[in-house]
C-alpha cells in the first residue's frame, strides 16, 4: 500500500456500469514525511476521503478485496484515511 | 517476496471494513546488502514485527492470502522476520545470456 | 519468468506457516547480457538451487505457490528451474 494525498476528482458519465456510484479521486503518492512524489493514480474511494486528505491506497488485484469493490474493474482503492504517521528515524 | 526494514507506523481510524484491526507498518525496502532502495511502502503485518526489524514481505494479491480465510484488502504483507542472511554476490560475470 | 542468479539465503524463525520447511533464497534477476536487472527478490526454492546457480525465477503468484504445492498462500516468488544453457542465436 502507499500513502497518498487526494488532489482531485474525476467525473465520468460514460463508464463501465460496475463503476456506477463509485467516487473517483486523483491521488498523488507522498513520502511518509508528507512530500508529494512523482506520478499520480485514479482510485476508487471506499472510505469517504476528502480533498487534500492523506489516505492509504491499495493497488493491483488486491484492490478488489476492498468491501464494495468485489468484481468491479478497480485496480486502486482508497482503504483508509490516515490519522497519524510515526517514523522511527535512526539518523 | 522482498527484503525490508520496519521504519514506522500508520494509524487510520476510518478504514475499509476489510482492513479493520490490521496494524499498518511503514517498510523501507532494502538490498541484500541492507542498503535502502526505493520508496517506503505501507504493509499489513502477519508477524508482529517491531520498529527497526529486518523483515521480508509479500506483494500483490498473494499478500492478502496471508490472512485467509479472512478477506483483507492489502497488496503488501510482512510474512517473516529475518534472523540471518548470507549473501555472496559475485562481480558481474557477464554470462546471463549465453553459455 | 526471468533468468536470475542465486546470491544468498535467508533464515527466518518467525514466518508465515505456509513458508515452514521451505528454503528461502535471495535471487538477483539478470538481463540477457548477465548484468543485474532490478532489485533482488526473496524466493522460495522449488528445485534445490544453491548460491551461485543461474535459475529460472517466477514472480507471479499462482506459478510460485503452486510450484511448492502451497495453494493460495502468501508466496509470489519462486525458483522453479536451474538454467543449463541459454541460446540466443537460434531464437
Amino acid at each position: 500500500m502507499i500513502l497518498a494525498r487526494v488532489v482531485g476528482t474525476v467525473v465520468a458519465t460514460r463508464k463501465d456500469p460496475r463503476l456506477e456510484g463509485k467516487k473517483l479521486l486523483v491521488l498523488k503518492p507522498i513520502s511518509p514525511d508528507g512530500k508529494e512524489e512523482a506520478g499520480y493514480v485514479v482510485a476508487v474511494d471506499t472510505v469517504g476521503a476528502g480533498f487534500r486528505e492523506t489516505v492509504i491506497a491499495v493497488s493491483g488485484s488486491s484492490a478488489r478485496m476492498a468491501e464494495g469493490c468485489r468484481d468491479r474493474p478497480v485496480d486502486t482503492a482508497i482503504v483508509g484515511i490516515v490519522d497519524t504517521v510515526s517514523l522511527d528515524r535512526r539518523e | 517476496m522482498y527484503l525490508g526494514r520496519v521504519v514506522g507506523r500508520v494509524w487510520a481510524t476510518v478504514k475499509n471494513a476489510n482492513l479493520t484491526g490490521q496494524r499498518l507498518l511503514i517498510v523501507q525496502p532494502v538490498t541484500p546488502e541492507l542498503k535502502d532502495k526505493g520508496r517506503p511502502i505501507i504493509c499489513t503485518d502477519w508477524t508482529g514485527a517491531g520498529a527497526g526489524e529486518l523483515i521480508y514481505w509479500t506483494r500483490a494479491r498473494e499478500a492478502s492470502f496471508a490472512f485467509l480465510p479472512d478477506e483483507v484488502v492489502t497488496d503488501a504483507t510482512i510474512v517473516g522476520i529475518v534472523d540471518a542472511i548470507r549473501v555472496k554476490r559475485e562481480a558481474h560475470r557477464g554470462d546471463g545470456g549465453s553459455g | 519468468m526471468l533468468i536470475a542468479r542465486v546470491i544468498g539465503e535467508l533464515v527466518a524463525t518467525r514466518k508465515h506457516p505456509s513458508h515452514e520447511g521451505l528454503k528461502l533464497l535471495l535471487v538477483q534477476p539478470l538481463d540477457l547480457d548477465g548484468s543485474e536487472r532490478g532489485d533482488a527478490v526473496v524466493a522460495v526454492d522449488a528445485v534445490q538451487a544453491g548460491i551461485g546457480d543461474r535459475v529460472l525465477l517466477t514472480t507471479e503468484g499462482y506459478s510460485a505457490f503452486s510450484s511448492v504445492g502451497r495453494l493460495m498462500t502468501p508466496i509470489e516468488a519462486a525458483v522453479i528451474g536451474i538454467v543449463d544453457e541459454v541460446d540466443l542465436s537460434s531464437a
